[in-house]
């Protein structure tokens, strides 16, 4: 039977959503229950690029990420499944013009005066790293040997299976349709199962986030655009350790998982929509870009293209905070992207703003307020 | 007896009728999830094969129907196609 109360309830059962429970839970809150509509990691999580990176060009992004990479390396101890580890196998962005050089050195110093060890490398370092490269236009790159990549099935499954063990209670094929309001104070949700009360309610739906604020009155703009990925067959285990990124060629990002097929994408983008039905165009653009990034990947087969969400907002960062309008309403979505690789730092600043009031982490950088205030922030490195 | 870990459902990704088996013994019996722990169906015959066997023995152990247990999503491409013939570049051979 479901509980019909909790102290916490979570909209979202991605990797936001379970991570944030279980901060929640290591601080002494037990009675926290999370609600997705589909199964754990359907929304966004499971459909990421699985990419992990230090490597951004604003300090609250790298702040957040030299955090959130602390975590991920030791969470698969933390959940006893030590089958999750986060890949240390860098990203290597490859340049191509003076003017793209001039901005990922300013990114190195400011990377490297927070402690992240990027540093900017010749193309024949390049190939050093990752052999099968075409180097033949590339004037420069930079490589960062902290960042990585992590399997999102693994680290949804085992943080799910933790969470259970520890009492919380985890409702699949659940959705929540309202977020219950009195007098300006949550008083639950209710689900296609049921009515719960909570006294505080966290929403961590990404994608559908603007559903439930919307409903509730609250502005926030938070967008879904149709982005998409690619599985390769698996080839020879090493070929393309790090993830590669080049602006150049289609902000295409790609990387060889664990089980030796290649993942990626292309900035490509549709939207706003909630159609996820993938496209041809995307599939003949990756090979395209792909094949001039490294030609010998003409001779590997695509096996797998699905569609998924950026949860985008006007500068492509997170909200993340408190609703002043509704006592006990907090929200973490519109990650643009970034959801997967930010989530242990979003759940621990999270639920220490939940249960203390504040966070050490540069949460006001995703205040929900700053669009109503107009006060963009630069938009952070993004690829896909 | 069959030894269970010599019976492959998953040619793509060499998983056994003991790898299925263990995880539905360990509680987890949504397809989806059988799916993404041990990548049955994600590999070049797009769960061709497979799928419909881990529908089976999902259905024999727990009891559920196959209705609800559910078929995951294929993708595309149903066959596997080479990145040289989406670019246009298939004729070297």
């Amino acid at each position: 039977m479901m509980k019909n109360k909790v102290d916490i309830a979570i909209i979202g059962g991605g990797i936001i959503g379970l991570y944030t429970a279980f901060e929640l839970a290591k601080r002494g809150v037990e009675n926290i229950a999370i609600y997705e509509k589909r199964y754990i990691g359907s929304g966004s999580t499971f459909r990421c690029g699985t990419g992990i990176r230090q490597q951004f060009g604003d300090e609250a992004n790298i702040n957040m990420m030299k955090r959130a990479v602390e975590k991920w390396t030791t969470l698969g101890d933390e959940i006893d499944f030590p089958k999750f580890k986060m890949a240390k196998t860098g990203y290597l962005f490859l340049l191509y013009d003076e003017k793209e050089v001039e901005s990922f050195k300013r990114n190195v110093a400011l990377q490297n005066s927070l402690g992240v060890p990027s540093k900017l490398i010749t193309p024949e370092e390049a190939k050093e790293i990752v052999s099968t490269l075409d180097i033949s236009e590339v004037i420069a790159a930079t490589f960062n040997p902290t960042d990585g990549k992590a399997n999102p099935f693994l680290a949804v499954y085992g943080l799910a299976r933790k969470l259970r063990k520890m009492g919380i209670e985890i409702n699949e094929y659940t959705e929540v349709k309202d977020i219950l309001v009195k007098d300006s104070q949550v008083e639950g949700v209710r689900t296609s199962k049921g009515e719960v009360k909570a006294d505080i309610v966290l929403n961590a739906a990404n994608a559908w986030a603007k559903i439930f604020n919307e409903k509730l009155g609250l502005n926030i703009p938070i967008e879904p655009y149709k982005h998409q990925g690619i599985v390769s067959e698996p080839f020879k285990l090493g070929e393309i350790k790090p993830m590669i990124v080049s602006f150049k060629y289609g902000g295409a990002y790609f990387t060889q998982k664990a089980n030796g097929g290649l993942i990626g994408g292309i900035a490509l983008k549709y939207g706003p929509t909630w159609d996820l039905t993938p496209t041809y165009e995307f599939l003949r653009e990756v090979s395209k870009n792909f094949t001039k990034i490294i030609p010998a990947l003409k001779h590997i087969s695509i096996i797998r293209q699905w569609g998924g969400y950026y949860a985008e907002t006007p500068d492509h960062n997170a909200v993340i905070g408190k609703i002043k309008e509704i006592e006990g309403y907090y929200l973490a979505a519109g990650f643009s992207g970034h959801g997967f690789m930010l989530s242990p730092a979003v759940a621990e600043g999270m639920a220490d703003l939940i249960t203390k009031g504040h966070t050490t982490l540069p949460f006001d950088f995703y205040d929900p307020y700053r669009f109503e205030r107009g006060e963009l922030r630069e938009q952070p490195i993004q690829m896909g | 007896m069959v030894d269970k870990s010599k019976v492959i459902i998953c040619r793509c990704n060499d998983v056994t009728q003991k790898d299925i088996e263990e995880l539905i013994d360990q509680g987890i019996t949504d397809i989806e999830m059988i799916k993404r722990l041990t990548h049955v169906g994600m590999g070049p015959c797009q769960g061709r094969t497979c799928i419909p066997l881990v529908a089976a023995i999902i259905a024999r152990k727990t009891g559920k129907s196959y209705d609800e247990i559910g078929i995951p999503a294929t993708r595309i491409p149903t066959k596997p196609v080479q990145m040289r013939v989406l670019v246009g570049d298939d004729d070297e051979e």
